[in-house]
Order: C-alpha cells, then sequence, then structure tokens
C-alpha cells in the first residue's frame, strides 16, 4: 500500500466527520437558542431549570454524556450509530450554545427591548426583530469557538463505532503498525477541517458587522 | 374648552420600601406642551415609564383620551402604539439603518407594506432634516442626529401624544440645539408633548406649563411667566435659578 492509498483511507472519514458535525452543531444550536429563550425571557422557575441543564451537562465529560444519551436513545429507538451519536454530540453541545445565545441575548436586551416595546411592538416581536438580529452578530465569535470544539469532539463517536477519521486511522495504522503516521494524518485532516470553519466564520462576522464610523 | 389627552389621577408608585411618587396627578391638555423639572431622583423619569405602561403603578389611574389604560386587561401594545416615546440615549435599533428604525413600528405593528412604510418613514426622517441619512446606521451618526431619528421613529406612529425623556442631556453642547428647533417645531405644529428637560430656554420659549417636581412631589406648576417670574414657592425660584445658573455656564462654555 503506497501513501497516497494510505492517506486517502484515513482521509475518507471526513464525510462522517463533516458530517457528524453538520448534524450536532445545528442540533445544539437549535436547542441551545430555544433554551437560552426561555432561560432569560422566561421567568425565574425557567431560569433555574437552564441553570441546572446548564451545570449538569457541562460538568460531565462529553465522552461520557455521549455514552448514556448513545445507549438510552438506541434502547429506544432504532436510530444507527451514526445518528445516535451525531445527536447525542449536539445534546452535549447545546448547554455550551445555550450559554453563549444567553449571554449575547443578555448584553442586548434591557434597553433595546425596551426601546421596541415603546414603539408599540410585542414582546415576542421584539425579540424576534430587535433583540436576536444584534444577538446572532454578538454570539459569532463565540459561537465559532464551539464549532471547533464539536468538529474535533465528533471524533468521540469513533468509540461508538462510526468510521470517522481517527477511527480509521487506528484501524489502518494496526493494519499497516504506522501509527505515528497514520495518527498524524488524522490530525492535519482535523487541524484543516478547524481552521477552515474559523475562516469562514470570520468572513461571516464580518459580512454581517454593522457599519459605524470610527 | 381645552381637551385632556392625558389625565393622571392619584398615581403612585413603590419600588419595594422605596414610594417614588405618591398621589400624584397632572392633566395634558391637546396640543400643549408641559415641561417637568426636577432634581434628579426625583420620579420624572419613572412618571413617564408609567405612562408609556412601561412599568405598572401600584395605585391610580391614566386616561389617554377616554381610554383607561391602567384599567385591568388593557392591550399595552396597542397603548404604546399611541404614546411616542424619546429616550436620554436614544436607543436607536442598532442593527437598522435609519430608515430601518422608522420602518419596523410601521411594518410590525401598523401592519403596513414595505412600500408604503418606506414612504412614510422617508418623510418622517424628512420632518427631522434627516431624509439624507436615511441609510445610515446609528454608529454613522452624531448624536443629535441618532436623536433625531428616535424622534422620527416615534412620531412616525402618529402618536397623540410624546413623551421626551431629557432628549438632549446625552448630547455634546453644539448638538443639542439642532434637537431642541426640531421639538419647538413640533410644538408649533400642534403635537401634545410632555417634556423632561433641563433646557431653561426651551422651557421658556415653548412650554405651556411647567411642572416642578420635588421627592415626588409636584411642588409647583404653572405658566413659563409665572414659574420664572412670581413663583409661589421659594424651592421653585431656587431650583430654576440654580438649573439656569447651571446650564447657563454650559453654554457659555459651548460659545
Ligand atoms: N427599576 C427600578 N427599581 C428600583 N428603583 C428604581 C427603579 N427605577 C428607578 N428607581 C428609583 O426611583 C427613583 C426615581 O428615579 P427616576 O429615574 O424616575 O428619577 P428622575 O427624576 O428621572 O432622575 P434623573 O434626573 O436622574 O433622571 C430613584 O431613586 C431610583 O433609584
Ligand atoms: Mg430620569
Amino acid at each position: 500500500m503506497d501513501f497516497g492509498q494510505f492517506l486517502s483511507y484515513i482521509a475518507s472519514g471526513t464525510v462522517y466527520t463533516v458530517g457528524v458535525t453538520l448534524i450536532a452543531l445545528p442540533a445544539g444550536l437549535l436547542i441551545g437558542t430555544i433554551l437560552a429563550l426561555f432561560y432569560v425571557y422566561g421567568g425565574k422557575a425557567a431560569a433555574r431549570v437552564m441553570n441546572l441543564y446548564s451545570t449538569i451537562f457541562r460538568g460531565i465529560p462529553p465522552v461520557v454524556l455521549l455514552f448514556i444519551l448513545f445507549f438510552a436513545v438506541s434502547k429506544g429507538i432504532n436510530l444507527s450509530a451514526f445518528w445516535a451519536g451525531s445527536l447525542s454530540l449536539g445534546v452535549v453541545s447545546s448547554a455550551y450554545q445555550m450559554e453563549i445565545v444567553r449571554g449575547a441575548l443578555l448584553s442586548v436586551s434591557g434597553d433595546q427591548l425596551m426601546a421596541a416595546r415603546a414603539v408599540g411592538l410585542s414582546r415576542m416581536q421584539a425579540i424576534r426583530y430587535v433583540v436576536l438580529p444584534q444577538a446572532v452578530r454578538l454570539a459569532i465569535p463565540p459561537w465559532s469557538n464551539e464549532a471547533a470544539i464539536v468538529i474535533k469532539d465528533s471524533s468521540l463517536v469513533y468509540a461508538l463505532g462510526v468510521p470517522e477519521i481517527l477511527r480509521r486511522a487506528q484501524l489502518i495504522g494496526a493494519s499497516s503498525q504506522q501509527y505515528l503516521l497514520a495518527y498524524l494524518s488524522a490530525a492535519v485532516i482535523y487541524f484543516l477541517l478547524v481552521s477552515l470553519t474559523t475562516r469562514m466564520l470570520n468572513h461571516l462576522e464580518q459580512k454581517l458587522s454593522i457599519p459605524s464610523n470610527p | 374648552m381645552p381637551k385632556p389627552i392625558l389625565t393622571i389621577k392619584n398615581l403612585t408608585k413603590t419600588y419595594g420600601q422605596n414610594v417614588i411618587f405618591q398621589n400624584l396627578d397632572l392633566t395634558v391638555n391637546e396640543g400643549d406642551t408641559i415641561v417637568i423639572i426636577g432634581p434628579s431622583g426625583t420620579g420624572k423619569s419613572t412618571l413617564l415609564r408609567c405612562v408609556n405602561l412601561l412599568t405598572r403603578p401600584n395605585e391610580g389611574q391614566i386616561w389617554l383620551d377616554d381610554l383607561e389604560i391602567t384599567a385591568k386587561g388593557t392591550d399595552e401594545d396597542q397603548v404604546r402604539q399611541h404614546i411616542g416615546m424619546v429616550f436620554q440615549n436614544f436607543l436607536l435599533f442598532n442593527h437598522l439603518t435609519a430608515l430601518g428604525n422608522v420602518k419596523l413600528g410601521l411594518t410590525r405593528v401598523k401592519h403596513l407594506s414595505d412600500e408604503e412604510a418606506t414612504e412614510k418613514a422617508l418623510h418622517e426622517l424628512s420632518r427631522v432634516g434627516l431624509a439624507d441619512r436615511a441609510d445610515h446606521y446609528p454608529g454613522q451618526l452624531s448624536g443629535g442626529q441618532q436623536q433625531r431619528v428616535g424622534i422620527a421613529r416615534a412620531l412616525a406612529m402618529d402618536p397623540r401624544v410624546m413623551l421626551f425623556d431629557e432628549p438632549t442631556s446625552a448630547l455634546d453642547p453644539e448638538l443639542i440645539g439642532e434637537v431642541l428647533e426640531v421639538m419647538r417645531k413640533l410644538a408649533l405644529d400642534g403635537m401634545t408633548m410632555l417634556v423632561v428637560t433641563h433646557e431653561m430656554g426651551f422651557a421658556r420659549e415653548v412650554a405651556d406649563r411647567i411642572v416642578f417636581m420635588e421627592k415626588g412631589y409636584i411642588v409647583e406648576e404653572g405658566s413659563p411667566d409665572e414659574m420664572f417670574n412670581h413663583p409661589k414657592f421659594d424651592r421653585t425660584r431656587e431650583f430654576l435659578w440654580k438649573i439656569t445658573e447651571l446650564y447657563g455656564k454650559k453654554e457659555k462654555e459651548a460659545e
């Protein structure tokens, strides 16, 4: 086997890594945003529940949560390891994304919300048209960080047998006895994925930035 | 016979143990400009926020025209449409252009079409002399321009009454004039206005009545002539003297 074949075997796991990320990250964003809205605007009781959710989920190693969710989910419904793993990772990420969105909502809210209400917008409208659009912009830099974490954490689904990059590196490393080369190849691919994503999000941040004079 | 637009009766507001004002009465007639003055922490902002239902008074009633807006089950959003509010720190929507700021209420609250809203918003912006800044974001405007957009945003809803909470006190002295000029024009056009300000030149010239509030009470109210030239209470005279002195100095510095 030449190096080209060796590398392409590992690299073909990228499909899974990207797939897991593209499911986990939006799922986490959706759940996280909804929970953050409850956290900030849902009153004291909701805030307490959300705080508990956040504390628990962020206090357990992602891989442990992944196993728990994976076995809980696959006991109930018949999902492939790929889907169950991706969704579980999404739930893990949701706690972090909730904190990101919450922080952004809080730093916009208050006065902007009051000004919108004064014009006659309902609370829901004020959140939708005034607070959220500004919060999204504030959330992009920390969210970019979380995206990088999810890409890297997607390697955890290898433990569930999903043939993503790390899993393949391990397999081909064992069969060829070229462990170092295999893991270095995996590292390079992860690194490229993360820097590409970060760069794209930087670009998005600049594109969405609100014009102002210095 | 003057027609009351805003009637405030026995209004009481407390924050916890802290009584902000108690049994406050105030009537604003159609077309009148009422200027409220008074020391810091007296409850002027709280009063305006109560009128706009941004905070709930503990007791008392407020009528807008013949509607008691403090009654249980009042549609607050409906009421606020008819009351314009201008804030000390402008509070423009930062992610929207000047045009977008004025349009938001028109499209989302009044449900005008995009075209109608644009037309109306441009009209309001030209009323405050900013039609040529329609596509500027708040961050690209001076404080005075931002405040004028704030006024246009409130005017666009065709309010029955406009509330101003120290609209010029966050502005550099050289930018105050343009905002006061817009307000003066509004008053002349017959808009009903309730204005908290310490711009005594404006009060003297434009106000139909000046209300002096202190520690949650209305100490005295009257026409500018009564208040400046023969106030009933020494407190009023002292306060007016102090405020004129203070702001007079500022004006001199600006020159
Ligand atoms: N949300 C609130 N919770 C508790 N206390 C408040 C709140 N808002 C205002 N207060 C208190 O109410 C009092 C009156 O405040 P208010 O802002 O109405 O005064 P003001 O006359 O507008 O003063 P200024 O000239 O400084 O603007 C102050 O003592 C303030 O600390
Ligand atoms: Mg105030």
